[in-house]
């Protein structure tokens, strides 16, 4: 991804999730990219938490935020979340991070073991343009909420909501909580209409059913 | 030695001796009746002294740390890639304090000290000190330096143990815990280590029972395997790889005992020239205290309970290629921080150098310590 794109999209995300963590509340953000989520929710919301990032800019980065980030790898199935005990925290926020998971149905699950709500956001495999670009070209789509060529991607899991609410009922997860927007933060009437095919980029707040 | 000073070096520094009359109790249960402390210091203090940096250093350190004592040294003190003007602990905003612990051959007192009740050097009669001992001596220090609350206790390896106690003994104390390429505690391996060092050197003919200084000899050859055990541990097998591979220092195989290969050479010179600037009993000294150091012990050997009341905030870092206390030992810490909900930030740094690239100037290192201490409030 693009600084550019990147930054667009975590905004995106940032004032919708911040609307929906409640003041005060003790957050593990995986795969928090610079920080701005957190030094964001810390100094408006009075969040406490921790950053999990592995990118050492990214990491050297949110230190300069005096966001508390530790530096691992949510990949490595030695490690993952096990660091953390169980419901350690009131919010597990994953933004634009579960596409790139090698197991993203356990880490969902770990989310809900250490927190007692868990946050994400992914790109809508199942958006228009990703349907047309398969549909018409043939090819692979790139978009704005994907915009690296599939041969140089760390998005592995693409999936669609209708894939991620599937996924949602097999493992006894209840979705509290859905939007859909585009990449430049609106929300549209036919995202509402037919969000699996007009949303851009899906945010969830989910709990264990 | 230095054509000129750099720029961005402390510049020549010169160190300072306190006597501290107070007795000193020690987790041994001894006392020390009065002992010296020598230290060095970088940058001003501040008016409100609120900018004071403690360092703490590692097993074969000292308290020069920065700069240089005059134009005729060889080498800047331990860490002149990171403290100076500019640098990660930037003396244009702090003031650094850094000392010699007790039981060093630097300066503070130790075996090499005269013991008044005697008039002969301590030697093996010194009391072995633990970290403990070390952090309450450095609380003593800052008092009479008018220092209440250090901005941050600040150590690599042995060094970043004693901020570690520091954040538990006296945790309104100080505002920031750096913790650098170290352990809550030795491994069975890390004391394995440890005891090879000190048989070489009580083994070694000319060691006395430690009672060397009197017959005007030194266990050379004890400290120097000692030392070469340790460089081993200090180093990687990538770095030993790079540096020297199987590079032979004659070209060709001589079928005897001599030195023939470069990491032989290398190890030789680390070990002879330690024997020149440092003491055996001292050595003994300090590998008891990495040994004993285990601030969890006291709190049913769980580390979150023993950090449960610490106050600072934290930087851990540690290194890939540290196999002597590696980044998972690093993560014990940093988990024992989380699970009390504590401030942490951990950077893990890839880097080959093996355990003392916490001396080396790493570029995302650099930029991590640098990160973090802009960070620290001294207002």
């Amino acid at each position: 991804m693009t600084e550019n794109k990147q930054m667009a999209g975590l905004r995106t995300d940032l004032s919708l999730i911040s609307e929906w963590i409640e003041p005060g509340s003790h957050i593990l953000d995986l795969g928090c990219g610079d920080g701005t989520l957190l030094a964001y929710l810390q100094k408006h919301h009075q969040v406490t938490g921790y950053g999990l990032e592995i990118d050492d800019k990214k990491v050297a980065a949110c230190i300069e935020k005096g966001v508390s980030v530790i530096q691992t790898d949510l990949n490595d199935s030695n490690k993952g979340l096990c660091d953390f005990c169980q419901n350690g925290f009131d919010y597990v926020v994953m933004t634009q991070t579960l596409q790139a998971m090698q197991r993203p149905d356990l880490l969902l699950m770990e989310m809900l073991r250490v927190g007692r709500e868990g946050i994400v956001t992914f790109p809508n495999f199942g958006h228009l343009a990703c349907r047309s670009q398969l549909f018409f070209k043939g090819t692979m789509p790139i978009s704005n909420a994907l915009p690296n060529p599939w041969y140089d991607t760390q998005n592995i899991r693409l999936c669609t909501l209708n894939d991620f609410e599937n996924l949602c009922q097999a493992f006894g997860i209840k979705i509290l909580q859905r939007e859909v927007v585009d990449a430049t933060h609106r929300n549209t009437f036919l995202m509402n209409l037919l969000p699996n095919l007009f949303g851009e980029i899906a945010l969830y707040r989910f709990k264990k059913a | 030695m230095p054509d000129k000073i750099p720029s961005d070096s402390v510049g020549i520094v010169k160190p300072q001796w306190l006597h501290f009359d107070e007795p000193l109790t020690l987790d041994c249960g001894r006392t020390l009746p009065q002992y010296d402390i020598i230290y060095e210091t970088y940058g001003e203090l501040n008016e409100n002294k609120s900018n004071a940096l403690l360092i703490c250093h590692a097993l074969s350190g000292d308290h020069h740390a920065a700069g240089y004592h005059s134009m005729e040294d060889r080498k800047p003190g331990w860490w002149e890639n990171y403290i100076g003007p500019g640098k990660p602990i930037d003396t244009n905003r702090f003031f650094i304090v850094s000392l010699n612990n007790l039981g060093g051959c630097k300066g503070s007192t130790g075996p090499t000290t005269t013991n008044p009740e005697t008039g002969k050097p301590y030697g093996p009669d010194f009391p072995i000190v633990t970290v403990r001992d070390w952090v309450k001596s450095q609380k003593r220090l800052g008092e009479k330096l008018g220092i209440k609350k250090w901005a941050a206790v600040i150590g690599g390896s042995l060094g970043g143990m004693q901020a570690l106690q520091w954040s538990i003994d006296y945790p309104d104390s100080l505002d920031h815990c750096v913790v650098i390429a170290a352990a809550p505690k030795l491994s069975a391996q890390n004391i394995a280590f440890n005891e090879v060092a000190r048989q070489a050197i009580m083994n070694d003919p000319d060691f006395n029972a430690g009672h060397y200084y009197e017959k005007q000899v030194v266990p050379r050859l004890g400290l120097m395997l000692a030392r070469m055990l340790g460089h081993i541990t200090y180093l990687s097998d990538d770095m030993m790889r790079a540096k020297f591979g199987r590079e032979l220092r004659e070209g060709q195989l001589k079928f005897n005992y001599d030195v023939e290969f470069q990491v032989e050479s290398y190890l030789r010179y680390q070990g002879q020239s330690f024997v020149g600037r440092f003491d055996a009993n001292t050595y003994l000294l300090m590998t008891k205290a990495l040994d004993y150091f285990d601030p969890a012990s006291k709190h049913d050997h769980s580390l979150a309970k023993a950090l449960a009341h610490v106050q600072a905030k934290f930087l851990i870092v540690s290194f890939t290629g540290d196999w002597r206390f590696s980044p998972s030992r690093s993560e014990e810490i940093v988990k024992a921080l989380t699970d009390n909900n504590k401030t942490v930030a951990y950077a893990a740094v890839k880097a080959d150098h093996g355990h003392d690239a916490f001396l080396l100037p790493i570029p995302y290192y650099l930029a991590v310590f640098s990160n973090y201490m802009r960070g620290i409030n001294i207002d």
